[in-house]
């Protein structure tokens, strides 16, 4: 069939199912890889020519090389002219669903917000991008004023004294926490001490990075009742083996822990290190501080809290901040100001090193160094209040939803909540990853379900951060109600879906992960025929 | 009572919303929600910071006052590498880049992200192609994070302990290593031929043995030499039951032997080559590929962009959906990685740079970094007193210049040209003493002759 014929069949099989009609439609391209497009022959004149000069006094220093050191065969990549190269990636950008392009407030624990475009537009000043990161200090003056800047909102945000930009997002920061806990102890004479303490509802970078930096984890469960670790429970936990513990707050469920500066002090009266992961401030900025928890370090991500977009999934940008007694730990240079000048020192007695490339993501500092002052104390104030506000705005009307329950829902929650669909899923065989496709189907974004491990059956984990309007809520809980009553009357809609899409769902028959091309190189060698 | 803030990033913030939403919620203030945390830990001063939100043109003028003050390459005439190229970044990759909806999106799925997937899909598939590579991943941090990803699979691949590093390596990058891969490994250092920049391989076949996990080879060196003697590398490696893990630099494999061709079981690098901008060193794409063995795909720490079938049939589904379960989404602890959210803006706009260039651009940008570098080196090499390029053999884009013979520093050179409005090589002389008075100098495709021509003029004239 031709891309005509399919479009003409799939337009009679919608006439068939007027049920499924949401009154929204995918754009949906028929849209070949650029493989598939491929012209050989075509070319793009970008590079600048070789001068003639260069050419007569070295020649093709290349074709001298020897043959083992050469390419053997040019790569079969596709080509194509420029503008069929844009049209396909606009078209594959109209197919991808972006903060800007509606709603997305069903990613939970992704703290998805706008994103202000002057902060885009001042990162793409060639002050910022072409700049080399081992320029002479003295030539990146604006940079490091910028970067100090920063650190001293996080610094006072967190309660903290020092800070770093290396890590290029939440889980190295969770990881760069990691190798200073190792350090510390090492410098102590304290190798013996091996286990880091987390929780299994904060992020799962906690134990895979603890684990990453040598440590064994050990993974506390929060209480039925209050959705919190428990004294009891932390204290079995610690010994003379215990590093230190990984703590979130408030958790991915919305919970605030509330003995959390307790378990604090148990940790550091067991000689271990209390680290502190952030990516869920978004609720509480301005309301607490890491540091007056009781916390040595934190980490920050600041493509959730302060903006900076996500990227399609990155590059985004950690921010680590610690304690003074934490400071000659923390991978360098940091940026330090005299009154005068902004230095970069690399002389931490006893750094961690690197744990990344040069200075981490710089122009993401930029842009979150706009925003805190396009926000100032009391709009981060204002934005948390509505994070907070949204979000028990949602769960009162999601809960009117028949078949839609919460977790712990005798807490309040802060800035997101972890629903249960295992109500609608056991009277009506629907699942929350059927509802979910369903969900593509009214324009909105899909919701994130949760991370592992799953303690909270069938879930949902949606996150309406200040961003999100009043309507943007009323949207979401609407088409609740809607697949609800569909999963109640018709579930083989919501079981099907998606039907107004991009795709449909996909299906998992490989045995091993080398069934699934990663590559075109492998699909063509696997589909001889396309 | 002062009137409410009302931001313009708050759509809620107009008045009576607050008044509305609260009355639903039940509460009379968002103070009650706040009693969640306890009182003494909630924090109750003043913070001492900006207190009022400022104009967005406001943020603008301050903004631009501050990075005036830096001098950008386009005002300075910068020969700094090292990690961090100075190429040629196409207006197309800017553009593709800077669209909303992949600058936006994150954690949605194919159907409603499928254009993302298809993109990443993309610049998987291309540089499979350059690298020879059948697996790669979509993106991760950088090259440093992902060198320590491709030593950790070498460690659950093979169960071996042993590491065996070239000690011509970036000591930054090596430190960032140590902080990834050290709990995990004894670290070996393979010495380097003084004379040419590359492995000394009788020092290889000593230190392999069947405790090594792999043999970590760049490809071009940290000091821009090229590795010609890769076949014996990989069967050195390979002898011993090790793994032969090449770091590469995607720029020059349009010419250089990808690492396919040699057999290497992981290849890894950095992206930033191709098309995207230095940012200070921000910009950042890890590129991590491997062979596509169930022991090495099953192990690869990041999430891979695949092709499967939907319920409907002939349809593919651009997914990573299936994708999460080796990874810490689906296994918490046991997957001893921290790669989350890393880069795929950047494989999207290095997929639009490759798809550009194709694969004779690719042999183009190759051709033009050696041959603008061979001519800098020559060029730098006869001038008086001073030594260019410092090792014999083959160069990539760049070359270590030895200023010894003329009796200054690297660093007095640097601060000499710099007042010349020349941002030198990046001084090496303190990573490698041996190597004298030492700068590290990169040229690309971007360089023109004119412009090293000046850059000759000037060291001739500062180390006069």
């Amino acid at each position: 069939m031709t891309h005509i014929d399919e479009q003409a069949a799939e337009a009679d099989r919608y006439l068939e199912y007027q049920a499924i009609d949401t009154g929204y439609r995918a754009v949906r391209w028929h849209e070949k890889t650029l493989y598939e497009q491929s012209r050989p022959g075509s070319t793009n004149a970008i590079l600048p020519p070789v001068e003639p000069g260069i050419v007569a006094l070295v020649g093709d220093v290349a074709a001298a090389l020897p043959a083992a050191a050469r390419r053997a065969r040019p790569p079969e990549m596709p080509e194509l002219s420029e503008p069929e190269i844009l049209r396909h990636y606009i078209r594959c950008s109209q197919m991808t669903y972006g903060y800007d392009s509606g709603n997305s407030m069903g990613l939970g624990t992704c703290t998805m917000k706008y994103s202000p475009r002057i902060n885009e537009q001042l990162a793409a000043s060639p002050k910022v991008k072409a700049l080399h990161p081992l320029q002479p200090e003295e030539t990146i003056q604006g940079i490091l004023e910028i970067m100090y800047g920063m650190r001293n909102w996080l610094c006072e945000l967190g309660g903290m004294d020092e800070v770093t930009f290396q890590p290029r997002g939440g889980g190295h920061g969770a990881f760069t926490d990691a190798c200073m806990i190792r350090a510390y102890h090492h410098a102590r004479g304290d190798d013996h001490r091996d286990e880091i303490i987390t929780c299994a509802v904060s992020h799962p970078c906690n134990p895979a990075t603890a684990s990453a930096a040598g440590f064994k984890v050990i993974s506390l469960y929060p209480d039925e009742i209050t959705g919190e670790l428990g004294i009891d429970a932390l204290k079995a936990a610690i010994s003379d083996r215990t590093a230190g513990i990984m703590m979130t707050a408030p958790y991915d469920t919305g919970v605030f822990d509330s003995q959390i500066a307790e378990y604090a002090r148990l940790v550091h009266e067991a000689g271990g290190v209390v680290s502190l992961d952030q990516a869920n401030f978004n609720g509480v900025m301005t309301r607490m501080r890491a540091g007056d928890l009781g916390a040595d370090m934190v980490h920050f991500n600041l493509h959730k809290t302060f903006s900076t977009p996500h990227g399609s999934y990155g590059p985004g940008a950690g921010a680590v901040a610690v304690k003074k007694a934490f400071r000659d730990f923390l991978p360098v240079p940091v940026v330090e100001f005299d009154g005068t000048k902004y230095r970069l020192n690399s002389d931490l007695p006893h750094t961690i090193g690197k744990v990344g490339t040069f200075m981490g993501m710089v122009p993401n500092v930029v842009k979150a160094y706009a925003w805190v002052l396009s926000m100032g104390a009391d709009g981060l104030r204002e934005a948390s209040e509505w994070a907070v506000i949204n979000n028990n705005y949602l769960i009162k009307k999601l809960l009117e939803v028949r078949g839609v329950e919460i977790s712990w829902p005798n807490r309040r929650k802060l800035q997101e909540a972890r629903f249960s669909l295992a109500k609608l899923h056991d009277e009506t065989g629907v699942s929350t990853t059927d509802f979910n496709y369903r969900l593509a189907d009214f324009g909105v974004q899909t919701y994130f379900e949760s991370h592992v491990p799953r303690i909270v059956d069938e879930p949902v984990t949606p996150e309406p951060t200040e961003s999100i309007s009043k309507e943007d809520v009323d949207q979401f809980v609407a088409a609740f109600h809607h697949i609800s009553a569909e999963a109640y009357s018709n579930a083989e809609i919501v079981k099907t879906a998606p039907h107004r899409s991009i795709v449909h769902r996909e299906i998992h028959d490989y045995e091993n992960l080398t069934q699934v091309p990663f590559t075109w190189r492998v699909w063509k060698r696997t589909h001889p025929d396309g | 009572m002062s009137a409410r803030l009302v931001h313009r990033y708050i759509p809620n913030t107009a008045p009576g919303v607050r008044e509305r939403m609260l009355a639903e919620i039940g509460v009379a203030s968002v103070d009650e929600i706040y009693e969640e945390i306890p009182a003494a830990l909630r924090f109750a001063g003043r913070l001492d910071l900006q207190a009022e939100p400022r104009s967005e043109a406001d943020v603008a003028r301050e903004l631009t006052s501050i990075l005036a003050k830096n001098r950008s390459t386009d005002e300075l005439l910068s020969f700094l590498g090292a990690g961090c190229w100075p190429h040629y970044a196409p207006a197309l990759v800017a553009e593709v880049m800077g669209r909303s909806e992949f600058l936006t999106a994150y954690g949605g799925i194919e159907v409603n992200d499928h254009g993302r997937f298809l993109a990443v899909f993309e610049y998987q598939s291309m540089m499979g192609d350059l690298l020879e590579m059948d697996v790669v991943a979509a993106a991760v941090y950088d090259g440093t994070t992902a060198s320590g990803d491709a030593i950790h699979m070498a460690s659950r691949i093979t169960g071996r302990k042993e590491l065996v590093l070239p000690r011509l390596m970036d000591p930054d990058r090596l430190s960032a290593l140590l902080n990834y891969n050290g709990p995990w490994f004894d670290t070996v250092f393979v010495d380097f031929d003084p004379a040419t920049g590359q492995m000394d391989l009788a020092d290889l076949a000593a230190k392999v043995s069947d405790r090594t996990a792999a043999v970590f080879l760049e490809n071009p060196t940290y000091l821009g030499t090229i590795e010609t003697q890769v076949q014996e590398i990989s069967r050195l490696a390979h002898a011993a039951g090790a793994l032969l893990i090449a770091n590469v630099n995607p720029a020059s494999l349009g010419v250089l032997a990808p690492p396919g061709q040699y057999d290497a079981d992981i290849a890894c690098g950095d992206g930033q080559p191709l098309g995207l901008p230095m940012s200070c060193g921000g910009a950042r794409l890890g590129v991590l590929a491997c062979k596509n063995e169930v022991r090495f795909v099953h192990t690869l720490p990041m999430t891979m962009v695949g092709i499967l079938p939907t319920t409907v049939p002939g349809e593919r589904a651009y997914t990573w959906h299936a994708l999460f379960d080796r990874i810490f989404y689906g296994e918490r602890e046991a997957a001893r990685s921290f790669s989350g959210t890393s880069s795929f803006l950047n494989a999207i706009g290095a997929g639009v740079y490759m798809a550009l260039l194709g694969p004779s651009g690719m042999a183009e940008l190759g051709r033009s970094n050696m041959q603008k570098a061979a001519y800098a080196a020559a060029r730098i090499g006869a001038l008086k007193g001073v030594k260019a390029p410092v090792f014999a053999g083959p160069h990539f884009n760049e070359f270590v210049v030895d200023f010894a013979g003329t009796g200054k520093s690297a660093a007095q050179v640097n601060a000499a040209l710099l007042e010349r409005g020349i941002l030198s090589g990046k001084d090496v002389s303190g990573e490698f003493p041996a190597l004298g008075a030492a700068s590290l100098f990169c040229i690309t495709e971007n360089h023109t002759q004119s412009e090293i021509d000046r850059l000759v003029d000037a060291i001739a004239q500062v180390t006069r």
